[in-house]
């Protein structure tokens, strides 16, 4: 089965800002793509792209199989959208816009919309000038997760929810994931949202992918930092190539090793003889700080930056 | 108030076009019309028999207020007596523009973190405004006094634009605080800029005859302006009278400002439905929802107009009985034979202009939608682009054809010729629609600049109030869709202007879907 989202080289330019440098995104059937970058790296760019309201200046973008410039509205039918930054008509109300717009979308699943108006807290007799920016949020939310579509695209839907609310959204979330055939593209900001939902991701900076992959893929490409107490001193660690910021006081060494080295940098610790030893396993935090703040082209080829980040 | 100075200067660069624009474009507008009478008449004997039978003549005196001699200063601030419906337009629409709309973008809540008071947006927009109402004061003045009409006059012209400007400045202030929302406040306030010119124009009318209901004029601010009188009595009195409700209602606003929250208005919002109706199913049927008040709005409104020029009809008649000798002038301006038909058209091409602001204002919505970011949740379904601008390109078309078509029908139901006043109203909508059209290619091409076809509004009625006084070119009066109408009923009707105009309307609303197909929303 083809890809549910098959972008390559995608290229938006507004005026002299180039949005979109050449961007590849490729999500399939079932999976739930966390799609992250910093501010303005072009994430609401690409979905707009996507939806056919902007169309691209380069490269390709397939969307359910169709083109989403030129077939836009039957493509539609088969998604459903929560912008980044909902506004909702101000005289309607949070039910009346859910209703119309599950409607216009081909149709809502009454009960499915009344459980979620429940769970989410939501109270739908309210005019949308009265909701607050997380109660607009869950009303885009509501009318989205109710319409029996293929496709979910979600723009930062969790922001401005409060922690109680975003777990909801977790659990709903996971609940179609469980279904197996819906595919959801989630931008978002937030690690730990990423972390608990996403099957793979792709990190995005400047219009550009930086890396795409599996969470367990990612982490296998940073460092763990590794604590040890020894009986002797140890020989040859700093010659392993991999092995970076190496401190060492009183029998005891620091240092955050690459994955590939990992493997020898252990074998000269024992050699020494161990006592204790702590070993942390690269954060996502990490992950994101090294993609976000660096020009990260390349994974692998910029050590010099790299420690760097694994001073912090 | 901190802070006041720095947003000031801020609206100051926003408004670095609009604000000289208004200013000049409206005072500049008495002076020329002084060089429009000074070659209209060759003699004085000539313009003093056009003041005397304008004085008396109802429509005239409805449309633009009391006359009360016959000096050319007097002619213009007669002749110019709607000028100030226009100055009060610009005035609101200014301050609720830097106040309100901001708010509901969110702006002012950006500020509101910084060092700015509370009051300071709201001070800004007023000291802006008012500073812009002085100007246009200002240039009225000097630009008559430099043209050798009387100082005391001048400066007393200048003064009913300035009071007014501020005045209506204020009530946008008022409006602002009330409303939950920047369209209501424009709704608030604009109503009450329409309800002054028709106790203005009823009390006046009766003025004419028997007066009982004259002192309905003293309740309209556009009254007060009218009563100074400029080059006759030049009467400081009403002008006090505005300067003191100005700062009335400027109090006011900023006590209402204590009493709300920033993005929340006076009047609360109550709960509505949890689900929705059975109809609300289609772009159209979101498109009534957001439409149907403006529609029931501006039809009432036009229905009002209709009855107003209908009643004031009968007493054109009598006019137009004993004074057959003075039709002569009339004839220039109007283009007319007789007095009645002179009245009715001159009076349904102001309703088309009228119509075309409604029909502008319901265009613009679907650029409102565009940019508010309603258009992305509609067009991530199942709705066409072409289904969305045409559902609310409907109601531009419909809405002000069903306006029009009530004025006619209201006026001739009291009038008693229902067919030949309907018929003088509706001829307008083709017109009306050249203008929905223009608007409707500008969102597709130039969506930033899509305000401008309010200043094509502007333009038809600047063309249409000092053209034929200028005796323009007609190259220059034909750029106006509604110079082509035929001024029924004083023309006999002829249909293939109309159709013309039609499909001028169709290829410009055409062009301009095609253009939004094909770029970029939001
Ligand atoms: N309509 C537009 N006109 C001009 N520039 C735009 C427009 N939309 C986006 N941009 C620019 O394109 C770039 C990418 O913006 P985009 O909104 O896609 O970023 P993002 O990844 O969604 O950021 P955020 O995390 O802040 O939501 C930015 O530099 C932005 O300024
Ligand atoms: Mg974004």
């Amino acid at each position: 089965m083809a890809d549910v989202i098959d972008v390559e080289g995608l290229i938006k330019r507004f005026g002299a800002v180039t949005a979109l440098d050449g961007l590849d995104l490729r999500v399939p059937v079932g999976e739930v793509h966390g799609f992250l970058g910093p501010n303005g790296a072009g994430k609401t760019t690409t979905i707009r792209v996507l939806l056919g309201l902007m169309r691209a200046d380069g490269g390709t973008a397939r969307l359910l199989g169709g083109d989403p410039w030129a077939e836009a509205t039957a493509l539609h039918r088969r998604l459903a959208y929560v912008p980044g930054d909902v506004t909702l008509w101000p005289t309607l109300t949070g039910g009346e816009v859910i209703d119309l717009l599950g409607r216009l979308r081909g149709g809502l699943d009454r009960g499915r919309r009344d459980e979620l108006i429940e769970r989410f807290e939501l109270d739908p007799r309210k005019k949308s000038r009265a909701y607050s920016k997380g109660n607009r949020q869950k009303v885009a939310l509501v009318a989205a997760l109710a319409s029996d579509v293929e496709l979910l695209i979600l723009d930062e839907p969790t922001s401005g929810l409060d922690p109680l609310m975003e777990e909801v959204f977790r659990e709903v979330i996971l609940q179609e994931k469980r279904r197996g055939d819906r595919t959801v593209l989630l931008s978002s900001h937030i690690l730990a949202e990423v972390e608990a939902l996403c099957d793979r991701l792709t990190i995005i900076r400047a219009g550009r992918a930086v890396e795409t992959g599996t969470l367990a893929g990612l982490r296998h490409l940073t460092r763990t930092s590794i604590r040890a107490e020894l009986a002797g001193p140890v020989h040859g660690l700093a010659a392993i190539p991999g092995v970076h910021g190496l401190t060492t006081e009183d029998g005891r060494v620091a240092f955050d090793v690459e994955a590939d080295a990992l493997e020898p940098a252990l074998r000269s610790l024992v050699a020494a003889g161990v006592r204790s030893l702590v070993s942390q396993p690269p954060s996502l935090e990490e992950i994101f700080l090294r993609h976000y703040t660096q020009d990260g082209a390349g994974a692998r080829d910029e050590a010099g930056a790299r420690d760097e980040a694994g001073a912090r | 108030m901190t802070g006041t100075g720095k947003l000031l200067r801020l609206i100051l660069r926003r408004d670095r076009f609009v604000l000289p624009a208004w200013v000049l474009g409206l005072g500049l507008l008495p002076y020329i019309y002084v060089t429009g009478f000074d070659t209209l008449f060759s003699t004085d004997q000539e313009r003093i028999g056009y003041a005397h039978i304008s004085a008396a003549n109802t429509g005239f005196v409805a449309l633009y207020g009391p006359l009360h001699g016959d000096s050319v200063g007097e002619l213009v601030v007669w002749r110019g007596g709607f000028l100030p419906v226009m100055v009060g337009l610009a005035a609101l629409l200014t301050v609720i523009r830097h106040t309100r709309a901001d708010e509901e973008a969110g702006r002012t809540e950006l500020l509101g973190a910084t060092v700015v008071g509370r009051f300071a947006p709201l001070a800004a927009a007023l000291t802006a405004t008012m500073a812009a109402g002085l100007a246009m004061g200002a240039v009225v003045a000097a630009t008559l006094i430099g043209h050798g009409l009387p100082a005391a006059g001048s400066v007393a012209l200048g003064t009913v634009f300035a009071v007014t400007a501020g005045f209506f400045a204020g009530v946008g202030a008022v409006a602002a605080q009330i409303s939950g929302g920047a369209r209501g406040a424009r709704t608030i306030a604009v109503l009450v800029l329409g309800v002054s010119y028709v106790l203005r124009m009823a009390g006046d009318v009766s003025a004419l005859g028997d007066g009982t209901l004259g002192w309905l004029a003293w309740l309209s601010p556009l009254g007060w302006g009218h009563r100074i009188f400029p080059f006759g009595t030049d009467d400081w009195g009403p002008a006090a009278l505005a300067v003191l409700c100005t700062i009335l209602t400027v109090a006011g606003a900023g006590y209402l400002l204590t009493r709300r929250d920033l993005g929340g208005g006076l009047v609360a919002g109550r709960l509505g439905p949890a689900t929705a109706a059975a109809s609300l199913r289609s772009p159209v049927a979101l498109a009534w929802r957001l439409h149907r008040g403006l529609l029931i709005g501006w039809t009432a409104g036009f229905a009002a107009l209709g009855l107003i020029f209908g009643a004031v009809a009968s007493s054109v008649v009598a006019l137009a009985e004993d004074s057959a000798g003075v039709g002569d002038v009339f004839a220039r301006i109007g283009g007319t034979d007789t007095v009645l038909d002179g009245y009715f058209a001159t009076v349904a091409p102001i309703c088309g202009v009228i119509a075309a602001c409604y029909a502008v204002q319901a265009a613009l919505r679907l650029r409102d939608e565009e940019q508010s970011g309603h258009a992305e949740a509609i067009l991530s379904t199942d709705v066409s682009r072409f289904a969305w601008a045409g559902s609310h390109l409907i109601f531009a078309l419909i809405g002000p054809a069903a306006a029009l078509l009530a004025e006619g029908l209201m006026a001739g139901l009291l009038h008693g010729d229902v067919a030949l006043l309907v018929n003088a109203a509706v001829v307008q909508i083709p017109a009306v629609w050249v203008l929905a059209g223009l608007a409707m290619l500008l969102i597709g091409v130039l969506p930033r600049l899509a305000s401008l076809a309010w200043a094509a509004i502007a333009g038809c009625l600047a063309l249409m109030m000092a053209g034929p006084l200028l005796e323009l070119d007609q190259l220059v009066l034909d750029v106006s869709p509604f110079t082509h109408v035929p001024r029924v009923p004083a023309v006999a009707f002829t249909g293939v202007p109309l159709l013309v105009l039609t499909l001028i309307a169709a290829a410009l609303g055409g062009a301009g879907l095609i253009a939004l197909r094909r770029r970029d929303i939001g």
